[in-house]
């Protein structure tokens, strides 16, 4: 055999970037155990244990963090998980037509707006005075309403924004899943004489399941990282009662108040949590149903 | 909507009920494009109109008073072109280095006789179910001299694991190992069978690699808010958030434009959201495909 040692020599920078940019963090990491000291560096800190995981979970605000994550992901979960497969599940009811084509095409549109767009457009329409929902609210005789500015309306904004974005690029798993149905299946359908809603319900669904957990498993995993990008371009100082989560906050203490070790281990405290969540669901699923990701 | 029922997708005559769902599907469907395609008309129609017009609230669906002051003003503020030329810069540059490290990592995996190959694999993927958290990563970047330098937002988040697992199933599927038997009897070296063998070959998933990082540079805003000091080397995304979110487009103005500031300010905003979000959308048509090929060539693996 004769050596690869140009092989190896490729994975060499790429292997580097990993351990350098995700390992050596993970190593880091163990700055949640010290009191960081800059001189020192991370090594040279003293330990001080667990005093910063205490600290997390003696201060007032550790409840608030837990809840308005878990809210705003269960939120999230609840609402945007059907969606995208109600909308596939639509979509291949109508045929191969222009129609069906230009749907697919606008609503996964929306997927490549950046993230700072989407808060910017949400920001503009919903501007107490000038936005046109409020214009709009105005115009039919109700009082105009600072959305952003109340604690109640900040995870249904989230949330439907969202749905507004993904919900078309979603779908399209789905979709393949519903093509790669033995047709069979259908015409026996027909035979018994299913009528559109029946089929649905006993070819199309069992067809997707498969999918539908894995996706379902994956969504679950990420309940603890709701995305920071945009909840913090929502975040004001009025909102801040629901918008606070465990990621904003770890980004406030650790690199606006310079709180290294203290952010630290909020951060670690949540990766862990996430890491537990994703493997007890993933063998969960593979006990009910033979579907997983490994 | 009396066309698309008068054919059903089966020659067999539907009954009522099944025409009614039809229907009521199709009833869903035109509401759903109502609604995502409302902002986006709306938006357009704004920025097109006159500043009056957009401050008064007369803009409904079409422009109002035609005028193209919005464009105008954007291409007078430095800051705007500024961050457009850097934003150029960090995807095209950003772009490249990640296909190559991307390509480099993910083509040797692909190959059954590298040795380690699975242990390299798992490496790479544990990535994606731990990680040390924004202050470890931070000091990461820190210590190696990139803060408030072009670097940051070039290097540390180069590869996405998602997309070396599709490359590899990629090139897995694609390159038959007997070609590789072959290329190696003939004496042709690893490298050159990458570059004049597998690359050609690998169209299609370059195409989704390049689209995918593409886009995702262009709208990242993220490592620019942590990592970069200097305005001078934002990227549009940061510029936008500091002009629309945070509403300083005090600083963001000619003087000479400051007559109806507080009109342009507002037409401004829109001008811009279509400045950002116009180059890709105008693609998206042509590359959805690509798109679509990316997520599922990585899901059939699940």
């Amino acid at each position: 055999m004769r050596s690869h040692w140009q092989l190896y020599l490729l994975v060499i920078p790429p292997l580097l970037f990993f351990i350098i940019f995700k390992y050596v963090p993970m190593a880091n990491a163990v700055l949640a155990f010290k009191e960081y000291n800059v001189v020192k560096g991370i090594w040279g800190s003293p330990w001080v244990g667990l005093k910063y995981f205490r600290m997390f979970f003696d201060n007032p605000i550790f409840w608030t963090l837990i809840r308005n994550t878990l809210l705003l992901s269960f939120y999230q979960l609840l609402a945007g998980f059907p969606i995208p497969i109600v909308l596939a599940l639509m979509l291949n009811e109508i045929g191969n037509g222009r129609f069906k084509r230009f749907v697919q095409m606008v609503t996964f549109a929306p997927y490549f707006i950046s993230t700072v767009v989407m808060v910017s457009m949400i920001m503009l329409f919903m501007a107490p005075r000038l936005g046109f929902i409020n214009v709009a609210l105005q115009y039919f005789g109700f009082e105009p309403v600072n959305f952003l500015g109340e604690p109640g309306m900040f995870r249904s904004i989230y949330v439907w924004s969202d749905i507004w974005q993904t919900a078309g690029y979603a779908a399209v798993i789905y979709l393949a899943a519903l093509a790669g149905i033995d047709p069979t299946l259908y015409e026996a359908a027909k035979v018994d004489g299913a009528s559109r809603f029946q089929k649905i319900w006993h070819v199309d669904l069992p067809g997707i399941l498969p999918t539908i957990t894995i996706i379902l498993i994956l969504n679950v995993g990420n309940i603890m990282s709701v995305g920071f990008e945009k909840i913090y371009l929502l975040q004001n100082s009025l909102n801040l009662p629901t918008s606070e989560v465990i990621a904003t906050y770890v980004y406030s203490m650790g690199l606006l108040n310079a709180n290294y070790s203290f952010a630290t281990a909020v951060g670690l405290l949540n990766s862990v949590i996430n890491l537990i969540l994703l493997v007890t669901v993933n063998s969960l699923a593979k006990r009910i149903s033979n579907n997983s990701i490994w | 909507m009396a066309k698309s029922m008068a054919a059903p997708k089966s020659k067999i005559r539907e009954s009522v009920g099944d025409r009614i769902f039809v229907f009521a599907i199709y009833v869903i469907l035109s509401l759903v494009l109502v609604v995502v395609l409302y902002p986006l008309i709306y938006i357009v129609s704004s920025s097109i109109s006159s500043p009056a017009a957009v401050v008064s609230g007369k803009v409904w669906l079409w422009p109002v008073d035609l005028s193209f002051k919005g464009f105008q003003t954007i291409l007078k503020t430095p800051l705007i072109m500024t961050g457009y030329g850097n934003s150029l810069f960090y995807m095209s540059v950003g772009t490249l280095i990640s296909v190559i490290m991307t390509v480099m990592l993910a083509y040797p995996l692909s190959r059954k006789t590298f040795f380690g190959r699975n242990g390299i694999l798992m490496i790479v993927m544990f990535t994606m179910l731990f990680g040390g958290g924004l202050i470890p990563t931070y000091l990461v970047v820190r210590e190696l001299g990139m803060i408030d330098s072009r670097w940051a937002l070039l290097i540390p988040n180069a590869i996405w694991v998602w997309q070396v697992i599709i490359a590899r199933s990629f090139f897995q599927t694609t390159i038959p190992s007997e070609l590789v038997e072959a290329s190696e009897i003939d004496g042709c070296s690893d490298w050159r069978f990458l570059a004049s063998v597998v690359i050609p070959l690998s169209k299609p998933i370059l195409a989704v690699l390049v689209l995918m990082y593409a886009v995702g540079q262009w709208n990242a805003y993220f490592d620019a808010l942590i990592y970069l000091k200097s305005d001078n080397l934002y990227p549009l995304q940061l510029v936008l958030r500091s002009i629309i979110i945070q509403n300083n487009s005090a600083g963001a103005m000619d003087i000479s434009v400051q007559v109806q500031r507080a009109q342009l300010a507002e037409l401004l905003k829109y001008a811009l959201i279509v400045v950002a979000t116009l180059p890709v959308l105008i693609i998206y048509p042509f590359v959805q495909r690509y798109f679509v090929q990316g997520m599922l060539v990585g899901s059939v693996k699940g």
